[in-house]
């Protein structure tokens, strides 16, 4: 099982997107009002793609997913005007008993937690047999059981966990025999939540590459959902940022993460500690509003370090500033293409407030600027 | 050198498992001959980083007086812990606080955030008079950040996992301890706000010199924070040293895959090639009386079957690595390849 390529992201433009999703929204109906999960959120995923979800816990990112997987419970409800097409057809639309036909064979879902998304009381053959037996109906029993075996082999499992039990596997394994499960109908369009985030590192990237296989064989799209930035760089060709229920920027990952320009993507990903260099820690503090009431206006400005008036009143929708680059914020109003920096005026705002913070010569910023000069020793080696 | 603060020994945890019907039983090691200093100046924060199942977090727990060891010692300030009788045990307790991982759960959700502080207050006798006391609990509370006006009177239910987690710190400092054992401190806590509590390690390590025993699969909070750091593999440690050195410079053959297979934040720098694990049985072979990590390690040889091997100084201040590799290397003269 060797792999030979990592698609990079290709230059999607010219393909037909698979998927349309359009002003989702789903609610969360509550005594004192409706909680917005997803606050009108549109995006295209194109075929073979593989688009990232990320954001804070709570922003929505989750239940976008299980919306378009229409497995939202109540209270929560999809509202009224969204939609969501899916190869030509708005499966919003559909009633339950079509929805479900289509559930799986065209949609399916890597779950998160894939340790307790088994059933223990089934062997691995049966689980995935069933998927399969309730979709195709009975088939030939020796059949069936080389088709599971086959996808045994694609996601890199050994033959003789075909009649154990769940809890005889490891997490990597039970996670594999999960995507094992999502793509055992060939669906178009296979949905990762969190799939990998309960693992150990080399788990973790064992899985994450055998993901990334099986999609390049099979030509799936996939949305994945995560908050782990390192992750995202390496798996998907394009990424969205979420905030309160709202996508902020949508952009190639490369762009997303060399030049983010919406300030909540910018502090995205500054907040991701490098295992490169050591760099002071900066705090970005705030609270998000209460989701059943959002502010006027721009959805991040109780957080944004440079808000401005017309934030307060006028909502920013999503423009397209650099190549397939979309954000939603006021800072670029003549269509500007270079990213504000939001972080470096945060600093300077800091240090007008406390100038003594930056006087202090603080043992902390002694012993990082050792770390650092050792570091820049071994490397001289 | 002066007494350290805290010295773990020749530490051993072993679990018995099975034993049902006819079931044999079997020893399963979680920590095996584990040593650690941590000293009383300046304070550190040491990491105990390692996968799930390599013996982290039963290291806290022994280290909290959760669950006792099989073999070795935890001398604190030169007592064994093992030893101590009622007095010295409660002081113990108190100079030894812990953070713990899920914000959510360590909360009882009938009582107000003053209860835990009270309660700890109490507990312990921090305070002669009211007034003392509210006056500790702002004190805490500000130096994580919060005000006492705005936390106290509120139900967990009412506030973030960040704020709980800075709760939780902030209830450890008033108790003025001499070490924080944090297991998984932001693993829940959203990206955006784990610095605020990073934060509040450093400053508490730096101007209250309270040390650290924070544990954490993640490398890269503890590249930021850590001053040593401990890797473990299934019980032993595979490599020591200072943070920065070890994860710059690896060398145990796990500690390079781990550190390799840390997912970069940078589209340009994928994963090398593809790896593979071996057979879960091959993995946990616990009655294995060699190097573990044997069945996986790309630079296995022979000798790695006999014994495990010790710890092998692979480069400056107390850079160990636990392998035969670098059995005949002098101090200082590492070649090792990344």
């Amino acid at each position: 099982m060797t792999l030979t390529s990592q698609k990079t992201s290709a230059d999607l433009r010219g393909n037909k997107p698979v998927m349309e999703v359009r002003n989702l929204r789903i609610h969360y109906e509550t005594p004192k009002g409706a909680v917005q999960a997803v606050a009108g959120v549109s995006f295209d995923l194109y075929a073979g793609e593989t688009l990232g979800l990320v954001g804070e816990s709570g922003c929505g990112k989750s239940t976008t997913a299980y919306g378009i997987l229409q497995l939202i419970n109540p209270p929560g409800h999809i509202v009224e005007g969204s939609s969501i097409t899916l190869d030509g057809q708005d499966i919003l639309k559909l009633s339950e008993r079509e929805f479900r036909k289509l559930r799986w064979e065209s949609l399916s879902l890597i779950p998160q937690g894939a340790m307790n998304a088994l059933n223990p009381t089934m062997r691995i053959s049966g689980q995935i047999a069933d998927v399969i037996e309730a979709h195709e109906g009975r088939q030939n029993r020796a059949e069936l059981k080389n088709r599971i075996l086959e996808l045994f082999k694609t996601v890199g499992l050994p033959a003789r966990i075909y009649d154990m039990y769940p809890h005889e596997l490891s997490g990597g394994m039970k996670q594999r025999v999960c995507i094992a499960m999502a793509i055992a109908l060939n669906p178009t369009v296979v949905i990762a939540d969190e799939a990998t985030s309960a693992l150990d590192v080399v788990v973790q990237r064992v899985v994450a590459q055998t993901m990334l296989k099986v999609k390049d064989l099979l030509g799936v799209s996939m949305i994945m959902i995560g908050h782990d930035m390192g992750l995202m760089a390496q798996m998907v060709d394009r990424i969205a940022v979420m905030y309160a229920g709202n996508i902020v920027e949508i952009a190639p990952v490369r762009n997303l993460f060399k030049n983010p320009m919406h300030p909540y993507s910018q502090i995205l990903i500054d907040s991701i500690p490098s295992l490169k260099e050591k760099k002071p820690l900066k705090i970005t503090e705030g609270i998000t509003h209460d989701p059943r009431n959002p502010p006027p206006g721009c959805i991040f400005q109780l957080r944004c370090p440079l808000v401005m008036d017309r934030c307060r009143t006028e909502k920013p929708v999503l423009r397209e500033l650099q190549p397939r680059q979309n954000v939603a914020c006021h800072l670029y109003e003549d269509n500007a293409s270079e990213a504000v920096r939001v972080l470096d005026k945060v600093v300077e705002r800091k240090t007008d407030k406390k100038p003594e913070q930056k006087n202090q010569p603080q043992k902390n910023q002694v012993q990082k600027n050792q770390a650092q000069k050792k570091k820049s020793k071994g490397k001289g080696k | 050198m002066s007494e350290p603060l805290l010295s773990i020994r020749n530490a051993s945890k072993f679990y018995q498992v099975g034993g049902g019907l006819g079931q044999k039983k079997r020893e399963v090691v979680a920590l095996q001959n584990f040593n650690l200093d941590i000293a009383h100046k300046p304070a550190t924060i040491t990491t105990i980083a390692g996968e799930s199942g390599s013996g982290k977090t039963t290291l806290a727990n022994l280290v909290l007086g959760f669950t006792s060891l099989s073999t070795g010692q935890i001398i604190y300030q030169g007592k064994d812990t093992a030893l101590m009788d009622r007095a010295e045990a409660l002081e113990y307790r108190r100079n030894v606080q812990a953070v713990f991982q899920d914000p959510f759960g360590v909360y009882n959700p009938f009582y107000r955030i003053e209860h835990l502080f009270d309660l700890a207050i109490k507990n312990f006798s921090l305070a002669k008079s009211d007034k003392e006391a509210r006056d500790r609990i702002e004190e805490a509370l500000n130096a994580v950040g919060l005000l006492g006006e705005e936390i106290l009177r509120k139900y967990p239910h009412q506030l973030s996992g960040g704020q709980r987690q800075r709760i939780m710190m902030a209830r450890a400092y008033m108790i003025k301890p001499k070490l924080i054992v944090a297991d998984e401190p932001v693993s829940m806590v959203d990206a955006s706000l784990r610095a605020a509590i990073l934060d509040v390690m450093l400053r508490m390590r730096d101007k209250e010199n309270i040390s650290f025993l924070y544990i954490t699969h993640d490398l890269s909070t503890a590249y930021q924070v850590g001053d040593q750091i401990f890797i473990l593999y299934q019980g032993s440690t595979a490599e020591k040293g200072q943070t920065t050195a070890v994860i710059d410079k690896p060398h145990h053959p796990y500690v390079k895959l781990l550190v390799d297979s840390v997912p970069q934040p940078d589209p340009d720098e994928k994963w090398g090639e593809d790896i593979e694990l071996p057979d879960e049985e091959s993995m946990r072979n616990a009655d294995a009386q060699g190097c573990r990590f044997y069945p996986r390690c790309p630079e296995r040889m022979d000798k790695c079957l006999t014994a495990q091997p010790p710890l092998y100084a692979v480069g400056q201040r107390e850079h160990e690595a636990s392998c035969y590799l670098y059995d005949h290397n002098k101090l200082g003269e590492v070649a090792g390849k990344r």
